[in-house]
């Protein structure tokens, strides 16, 4: 940890580990999207990553370890800065100079975690224990199936969907204050900034759409 | 004692270098054995000290703020003059210096300034190493403007916050000295006595305000560089802190006090608001390069400005009186300071005044306005602009150059100026007198050491705008540090001097029963009461215009006063914590007295110069009268117990590379 | 204006300290934030009570002495102000305004309103400044031209006047602007470059030790800040950081 000792080195490995969950979450959108518009390129596209062995053993426990890392990083920086201010105002109005969401970080970040458990609980786990516990032999075709199963509850689709709602409040401000973080703040940080914001808005509520496409499809059949 | 002035012989131009060759030094390996208290981190002070400790002496420095970055240099916003001859209008070393005479109304030191205007250039080539980020052009080179009483333009600055960032740097090169273990700052702590051992200046005694403990210092000299006190008059300029306190101490423990009455009067300050006024804001003199100053030409215009019936927008070119330019042709809005204060408050006597106490005239930019504007638009190749764009152009500009300062007033005074003239008036602004100081900056104490605004040296009777910056920062990189060696070689055998000795003894327990005495004192009324009703006294008899009636009587109210002062202030409180009354009660203390003394030069001095104004001396048409016969020195007042025993003695000044002239502007 | 006052009271850095509450009378709108309080203590002192301990010198925004949280925000509601600019005017009559000292671990209260920034001082101290000897012998300060938006941003950043209210507004008690301020200023000078490896690192090694939290980005401060001290200037201070790391 004697690289992370100080501050900046700290907040720039929250930015690119985020960034990086950022790529990730991008990629999961284009595959998980398909199963609205393609459920065949959705199983092959899934059986490739469930299957291949870069992406398995590779790819698979970066991303653990980028999850893990930036939400223990996340609780550090949390608790060094609640550390930072002792004594508390008596009154304090940050609304009148910081979003909320650049001051609740943590609270979209936690529910994300909650929710990232959820998903361990419903996708992942399931997953590992089918392969690699009870081995069942791979059948490319059963992941559109099983997906579109998980939205049939109600609760699930609801804990989906607020998730989502404070992973696109995360992002509102983490992914513009991740390339600031960096140090990227030039001519270009507008344009910049509108593309944050917008993916911050669009894929998360692309996710919910799948979620809720999925969810009235059930009901309407 | 005598006045030893200790000035060099030989021609002007190389007296300076020299007493460099000629006076002693230290050497190196010695001046580690030698300790310097610096009292004021200001940019005299804090110059002083980083140079000191860069040479290799131990410093400490004293400062009554929480940093050395807050002195009150930092409030400085125009400009500092240097003789660079960048812009090759013809300004030169001896320009400046002759310029600095005559604008001090011929009561400087010739030798003094003339070694100003000399190291000028190099404090620019300095503060632009340190990394002073000066307003520059586009060509990278560095910008210049102009200032009042001169022909050329010679004064560097950074917007209007140059005090700032000279101060900045200095503050960086003593952080440097601080790193290396050269400087140890002593923030929080008001030096409230110096000691003397055996006849030389060896320590101080210090309180430290965050604790309200008595500290004791020693060292092998002491500088002060505390600043004016122009506090005295309660509102000025000048920050809520600066004080006479350290100057005034020294001159009572034998330092003599020179010019007491030279008091600079700003034209541009913001008008007072009402009783509640605790100081005045500055607006810089930089304003008047662009800024024209009027009044209604008719009495009855004036009055229905002052009740809100017309506005100054609404008046017609022809119904104004630019009186400057009426009496100043030549040099115009740009005349000295005194002479534009004293021609504001002829104005505003004769009943032309503009605001609602009578007592304030316009500063109005519109005419810049539109002729930047005019440029902009040709130089951004707009054809046939409309007054309005010409105007959005040319506020553009006024707001690059000025843009801090607008804002500053439009927070005060709630109008914008970019719309609406400004309203100014004169306040006290800076002191020229001060402790009175040999060639080598040494007080009439031997050992102890004075620069920056707390010295009288340079400026004469009155001082040219940029030129306060100069002058400290002369003081502290280039001067001192090199004349203190003449002294100190006496000392490198001396070791430490202990804090035990029984002159220290002594001098803690005066401090100690004097602010005993202000906390115990179970009076009625608050120090400010007191300080409020000096500084009323002071402005009124004391102020812009003096005549002998008045002073007598400020003489007899300041000793009342005081009096008064020590039997009914009362100070909230204890000694042995943080306790802002009762540094302002031992503040005020010694300005009871200072006022007093002040008041007894300026009625000794039967003439008019610079910024001293006796209404008994003055020409047909109101200007300043000098008597250079009787008056052509400096007045240097020696304690003696009260201020009224004050015991004068004079240093005459010899003009040998200069004509001595009636000061004209016109 | 009648106002009610609820201001932090504390006798001295050990003791416990408390909000209290004052009723001031006859306050006009042309009076500073600080004039007011001058009135409240000339009322306390002649009730023979302690009067409230507050920073304060310039009075004209240049110093940085004054550094009051006021309803909540620093310098109180007014942008682009110090306390002691701000007026009465902004308030109404009848208002309750809450006084509190800016607060950080590394701001210890001294007493009252007054608080201890000299962890700003130590990190200046760190590498804020260039090491040049001060005895004049350097080149003409014109031998380096330097370009004019460079100088002029230079000293955007230079106008910083080390009052803290970054420090105060930011939910985490960043110093980040003040120092990146310091750092930027040198760093786009061509005098400040050659030292720019190590000014970063130490200065930002004195940042962390004196206990300030780190930067989420949210830049309250900059919104606070009396200077409009730019958060270009906490990028810039992050890739000269990284940058200097990857140097060694
Ligand atoms: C508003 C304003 C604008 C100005 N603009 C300009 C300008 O544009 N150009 C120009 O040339 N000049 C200008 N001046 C004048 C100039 O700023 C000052 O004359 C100059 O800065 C004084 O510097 P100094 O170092 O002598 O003292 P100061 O900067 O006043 O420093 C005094 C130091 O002494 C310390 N101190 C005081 N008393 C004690 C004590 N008892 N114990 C311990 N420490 C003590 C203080 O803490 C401080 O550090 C301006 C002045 C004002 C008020
Ligand atoms: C797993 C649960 C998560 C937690 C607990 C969490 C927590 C946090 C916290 C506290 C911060 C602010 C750090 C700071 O103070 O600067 C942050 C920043 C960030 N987070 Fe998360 N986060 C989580 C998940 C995610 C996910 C899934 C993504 C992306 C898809 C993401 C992207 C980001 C980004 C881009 C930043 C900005 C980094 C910066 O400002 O430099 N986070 N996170
Ligand atoms: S960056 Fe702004 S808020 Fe922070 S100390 Fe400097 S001036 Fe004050
Ligand atoms: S008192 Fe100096 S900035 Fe407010």
């Amino acid at each position: 940890m004697g690289l992370l000792s100080s501050s900046i080195a700290r907040k720039v490995a929250m930015a690119l580990s985020g960034l990086f969950l950022v790529f990730f979450l991008a990629q999961h959108f284009v595959i998980n999207f398909t199963s609205v518009i393609a459920p065949d390129t959705f199983n092959s596209w899934s059986h490739f990553m469930g299957t291949n062995g870069l992406v398995q053993f590779v790819l698979q426990p970066i991303l653990i370890f980028g999850v893990v890392f930036h939400f223990v990083m996340g609780f550090v920086l949390e608790i060094k800065n609640r550390n930072a201010r002792a004594v508390k105002y008596a009154s304090y109005k940050g609304s009148a100079n910081a979003s909320w969401a650049s001051r609740n970080m943590i609270i979209s970040g936690l529910v994300i975690l909650a929710f990232l458990g959820l998903h361990f609980y419903d996708f992942w786990i399931p997953e590992i224990v089918h392969k690699y516990i009870e081995s069942h032999p791979e059948d490319p075709t059963r992941y559109y199936a099983e997906t579109v199963h998980k939205f049939e509850s109600h609760t699930r689709v609801i804990i989906y969907v607020i998730a989502f709602i404070l992973l696109a409040v995360h992002l509102w401000h983490g992914f513009a204050s991740a390339f600031q973080s960096v140090g990227f703040n030039n001519k270009y940080s507008r344009g910049l900034k509108g593309f944050t914001k917008a993916f911050a808005i669009v894929i998360p509520a692309g996710f919910i759409f799948i979620a809720l496409y999925h969810h009235i499809n059930h009901l309407i059949h | 004692m005598s006045l030893e002035s200790r000035l060099p012989k030989g021609p002007l131009a190389q007296k300076w270098t020299k007493h460099k060759n000629d006076i002693n030094l230290v050497n190196p390996a010695n001046k580690r054995n030698i300790d310097v208290i610096v009292v004021g981190t200001g940019l005299a002070g804090g110059s002083a000290a980083a140079t000191l400790a860069e040479l290799g002496y131990n410093v400490k420095t004293f400062c009554y703020q929480d940093s050395p970055r807050r002195a009150h240099s930092i409030a400085a916003q125009g400009g500092i003059n240097a003789a660079k001859n960048y812009q090759g209008d013809g300004d030169s070393t001896y320009r400046l210096f002759y310029d600095t005479i005559k604008g001090g109304d011929y009561r400087s030191r010739e030798e003094n300034v003339y070694r100003l205007a000399e190291v000028s250039a190099n404090i620019i080539d300095q503060c632009v190493a340190q990394g002073v980020p000066f307003a520059r052009e586009y060509g990278g080179l560095l910008d210049n403007r102009s200032f009042g009483g001169v022909l050329v333009s010679r004064t560097f600055y950074a917007k209007g916050q140059t005090g700032q960032q000279l101060l900045l740097g200095a503050y960086s090169a003593m952080n440097r000295q601080i790193n290396r273990g050269k400087i140890k700052p002593y923030n929080r702590h008001e030096m409230l006595d110096l000691v003397i051992v055996d006849g030389k200046a060896r320590g101080i005694i210090a309180r430290d305000l965050v604790t309200g403990e008595l500290e004791r210092h020693s060292a092998h000299a002491v500088v002060i560089a505390t600043g004016g006190y122009g506090n005295v008059f309660f509102l000025s300029t000048n920050a809520m802190g600066s004080n006479v306190t350290a100057s005034w101490k020294i001159h009572k423990k034998g330092a003599y006090f020179a010019n007491p009455c030279y008091t600079q009067i700003h034209p541009t300050c913001i008008p007072v608001s009402g009783d509640h006024q605790s100081k005045l804001t500055l607006m810089s003199e930089s304003l008047r390069n662009d800024g024209r100053i009027w009044v209604p030409k008719k009495l009855e215009d004036a009055k229905a400005i002052r009740e809100g019936k017309l506005k100054p927008t609404d008046l017609a070119e022809e119904d104004r009186d630019y009186y400057l330019e009426r009496r100043y042709p030549s040099f115009g809005n740009l005349v000295p300071r005194d002479v534009a204060s004293r021609a504001a408050k002829e104005r505003c006597d004769a009943g032309f005044g503009v605001n609602k106490t009578g007592e304030a005239v316009y500063l109005d930019f519109s005419s810049a306005i539109m002729r930047y504007g005019k440029e902009q638009a040709v130089m951004n190749h707009i054809e046939n602009p409309s007054v309005d764009t010409i105007r959005e152009l040319g506020e553009k500009v006024v707001e690059n150059k000025y843009g801090n300062l607008f804002q500053m007033y439009e927070k005060i005074v709630d109008q914008n100026p970019y719309k609406t003239p400004m309203m100014i008036y004169p306040a006290v602004h800076y002191t020229m007198g001060g402790v009175w100081v040999d060639y080598n900056l040494m007080t009439t104490i031997p050992g102890c050491y004075a620069a920056g605004e707390a010295n009288f040296s340079d400026h004469g009777a009155n001082r040219l705008g940029a030129s306060a910056l100069m002058q400290g920062l002369a003081d502290g990189y280039f001067v001192l540090p090199y004349t203190i060696g003449d002294y100190l070689s006496k000392d490198i055998r001396t070791g430490k001097i202990s804090t035990d000795l029984p002159e220290f003894d002594e001098a803690e327990k005066n401090v100690r029963t004097t602010l005993e005495k202000l906390i115990n004192n179970k009076g009625s009324k608050s120090v400010d009461h007191f300080h409020k009703r000096l500084g009323k006294i002071m402005w009124d008899k004391v102020g812009m215009a003096r005549n002998e009636k008045g002073l007598k009587e400020a003489i007899s109210e300041i000793k009342a006063l005081r009096a008064e002062f020590w039997n009914e202030v009362k100070v909230p409180g204890t000694m042995d914590e943080m306790n802002p009354e009762l540094e302002k009660a031992m503040r005020v203390a010694d300005f009871l007295e200072l006022g007093e003394l002040f008041a007894k030069d300026a009625l000794h001095r039967n003439e008019s110069c610079g910024g001293h104004f006796r209404e008994e001396y003055q020409t047909e048409e109101g200007e300043a009268l000098r008597d250079d016969e009787n008056f052509m020195y400096v007045a240097a007042w020696e304690y003696k117990g009260e201020p009224s025993d004050a015991v004068l003695h004079k240093e005459s000044l010899e003009y040998e590379n200069i004509e001595v002239k009636t000061r004209s502007y016109k | 204006m009648k106002l009610t006052l609820k201001i932090w009271r504390q006798k001295n850095a050990q003791a416990k300290g408390s909000m209290q509450t004052y009723a001031i009378d006859g306050v006009d709108g042309d009076m500073s934030f600080l004039e007011m309080l001058d009135v409240l203590n000339e009322q306390l002192i002649d009730k023979g009570e302690e009067p409230v301990v507050f920073d304060h010198d310039c009075r004209e925004g240049i110093c940085g002495s004054c550094s009051l949280q006021i309803n909540g925000e620093p310098h109180g509601p007014d942008r682009l102000v110090t306390t002691c600019q701000l007026h009465m005017r902004k308030f109404n009559d009848g208002d309750t305004i809450v006084i509190e000292p800016f607060r950080a671990k590394a701001f210890p209260v001294i007493k009252d309103l007054m608080v201890d920034r000299s962890s700003f001082d130590r990190i200046q101290q760190a590498g804020g400044f260039i090491s040049v000897n001060t005895s004049g012998n350097t080149i003409d300060a014109n031998a380096i031209p330097i370009n004019k938006h460079d100088a002029d941003e230079s000293f955007e950043a230079a106008t910083c006047i080390g009052c803290g209210a970054c420090v105060a507004a930011c939910k985490n008690a960043s110093a980040m602007l003040f120092t990146s301020a310091k750092v930027s200023q040198f760093a786009l000078l061509p005098q400040g470059r050659v030292e720019a490896t190590q000014r970063v690192l130490n200065m930002v090694e004195q940042m962390d030790k004196e206990g300030f939290g780190n930067c989420t980005n949210t830049g309250a401060c900059e919104v606070e800040c009396p200077k409009g001290i730019s958060l270009e200037n906490i990028a810039r201070m992050n890739r000269e950081y990284l940058t200097a790391s990857l140097k060694g």
